[in-house]
């Protein structure tokens, strides 16, 4: 089996977010494989130990991106591939059409990648990428069965959990929940500093910057709009209680007798 | 950045029989960008003569109903074939999807389908000379980033309980027209679907929540929360601490990895109030803070916090509610 995983590498999630000038400040920051493109990553080299064949993790980014594919490579990705050309760095639209480039270089049987990216948070990617190779995708996958090159996916839905069927090619996006991912081992990790790591520039990929250049733009970037201080409620649980209903009906307003 | 020519198409969503709340929402922010220009909707399903007239009412000129009992259960291939017709034949400028399970789920697939730009998850959206100007939340909401989208047409997806419904207008109509959709047989076959939800409002779209955390300290420790949301007619969540610790089903689990809300009215039990919680909530209008402990993190972003025992204070707000509301 051909499997591909598509990964991020973005901050830590209990990373504060600093602005300046418009921009997110990237200095000291922790970077880590998007938690979501990890669930990916463990279940593709999950299914490719009970199936036999070979994982290739891709991801588009900076020079600083490698150290996230060297450590999906010593979790045991086979192959990575860093597209760090940055005439092909843009939005959602110019990485579902990078990502297409790549998928056509082999014909992958499933592709993974996580439900959304934690620091953009669009969950565009998998979807979009699905479409651009005409296959069908299954999101926010909890569980994962493959049998006889059907899919069995159990997805979560607003609460709901609902099972999906689907036959290979197809694409797959990880909730959290789908497995507890692994922990490079010291052997793995020495292994993957081996690994060569391919770095397809636009003309590789046959690909025309110009052609799929992002479609939208960011204009602005700022913190949370500040909240006003709150209070603390006097006396004991009943006071509390009796003061609280007061002020959400007769303050506040957000509940109506 | 192309100026709005001022068509917007709105994907009105509908669950168990009522349009969903966001749908109205989506018709507001496409009246905002649209001015005098025209609004129009798409319902899906075997049923859809029932939504033109709130739709008609909050805004809409035109609903096409794509009446197809094929799309009464979601899938993201005949929902984009769907929508994607219809962007085809109406021509929008700008196509507008609540960001529902279902809606985040096809709408980059439609997107793609017109090599079209997409701003996902918005809570606002304004025109700022003649450029439609989206505001999303990024980094699990500690920032805010504005985004424009050039090209037509422009797929947007809102956040629920963020923009205004439009207030109803009686008598204003909409023009229904049938759509017939071409669908291919969908290449995902749903075996089985559960509705997990244990009962209570759904979180998504809830004006008001009850959320336990670690301090609920066990499974049946939620029943006082359940009796006061049964109060409050509110919908029950759950840190990710109280799910991990199995006092609940990860369902109800609302955070940056978990669902995002914003109600009315957040009564956070026993929460300590970590970043990641956080980025679940913190956008409800109202914040209540129930904790034991005075320091924790969950004081500084509440309006309202009372420090106790969740135990005697949530059955004593119960009881309050209960006289305030005459039930």
């Amino acid at each position: 089996m051909n499997i591909l995983v598509c990964l991020k590498q973005t901050f830590a999630t209990e990373e504060a977010v600093r602005i300046r000038d418009g921009r997110v400040l990237e200095d000291g920051v922790k970077w880590v494989i998007n938690p979501y493109d990890e669930y990916a990553l463990e279940e593709a080299i999950r299914i490719r130990e009970k199936a036999g064949g070979e994982v290739t993790v891709v991801a588009i980014g900076p020079a600083r991106t490698e150290s996230a594919l060297r450590t999906a490579l010593a979790m045991g990705a086979d192959h990575a591939v860093l597209v760090d050309d940055e005439r092909l760095h843009g939005d959602e639209h110019t990485t579902a059409k990078v990502l297409a480039a790549i998928a056509r270089r082999k014909a992958y049987d499933l592709i993974l990648a996580g439900y959304m990216a934690v620091d953009n948070g669009a969950g565009q990617g998998g979807a979009r990428l699905a479409e651009e190779l005409g296959i069908p995708h299954i999101g926010a996958v909890t569980k994962l069965d493959l049998e006889g090159g059907v899919l069995r996916a159990e997805r979560d839905a607003e609460g709901d959990t609902v099972v999906v069927e689907a036959e290979l090619p197809a694409l797959i996006t990880a909730q959290q929940g789908l497995n507890e991912p692994r922990y490079p081992s010291l052997p793995g990790i020495m292994k993957a500093k081996k690994k060569p790591i391919d770095r397809p520039r636009a003309e590789d990929l046959g690909l025309d910057p110009g052609e799929i250049a992002a479609r939208t733009r960011v204009i602005g970037l700022g913190g949370p709009p500040p909240r006003q201080p709150g209070r603390k409620l006097e006396g004991g649980a009943a006071e509390q209680a009796r003061e609280l209903v007061r002020l959400l009906t007769e303050e506040a307003r957000v509940i109506r007798p | 950045m192309r100026l709005l020519g001022g068509h917007v198409l709105v994907f009105a969503e509908t669950k168990g029989g009522q349009l969903r709340g966001v749908s109205l929402e989506a018709l507001g922010a496409a009246r905002r960008l649209a001015g005098d220009g025209k609004v129009e909707a798409a319902v899906f399903g075997s049923v859809t003569e029932p939504y033109v007239g709130d739709l008609g009412a909050c805004g809409a000129d035109r609903v096409y109903l794509v009446r197809d009992a094929r799309l009464d259960r979601y899938d993201p291939e005949t929902y984009t074939q769907a929508l994607a017709q219809i962007v085809k034949a109406a021509q929008p400028d700008m196509v507008i999807i609540p960001h529902t399970a279902a809606g985040r789920d096809f709408a980059p697939r439609a997107a793609a389908r017109f090599g079209a730009g997409l701003v996902s998850d918005c809570i606002d959206v304004r025109l700022e000379n003649g450029t439609a100007v989206w505001t999303r939340p990024v980094y699990a909401g500690k920032a805010f980033e504005r985004r424009v989208a050039g090209g037509s047409p422009v797929f947007a997806t809102l956040r629920p309980n963020n923009v205004p419904r439009p207030q109803p207008q009686p008598g204003r109509t909409a023009e229904a027209v049938l759509f017939t959709a071409e669908l291919a047989d969908p290449r995902t076959i749903i075996r089985e679907a559960a509705a997990k939800s244990p009962g209570g409002a759904d979180l998504a779209e809830a004006k008001i929540v009850v959320s336990g955390g670690r301090g609920v300290k066990s499974k049946e420790g939620f029943a006082p929360l359940y009796e006061l949301a049964g109060v409050l007619g509110a919908a029950v969540g759950a840190s990710r601490g109280a799910c991990d610790a199995g006092y609940c089903d990860y369902a109800l689990q609302i955070g940056q990895t978990g669902k995002v809300v914003t109600p009315d009215l957040y009564i956070a039990c026993g929460i300590s109030g970590a970043v990641q919680h956080l980025a679940g909530m913190s956008r409800s209008k109202v914040i209540v803070a129930i904790n034991k402990d005075p320091d924790a993190p969950i004081f500084q972003v509440a309006d309202y916090g009372i420090v106790g025992d969740l135990f005697e204070v949530v059955p004593q707000l119960t009881r309050e509610f209960r006289k305030a509301l005459g039930k």
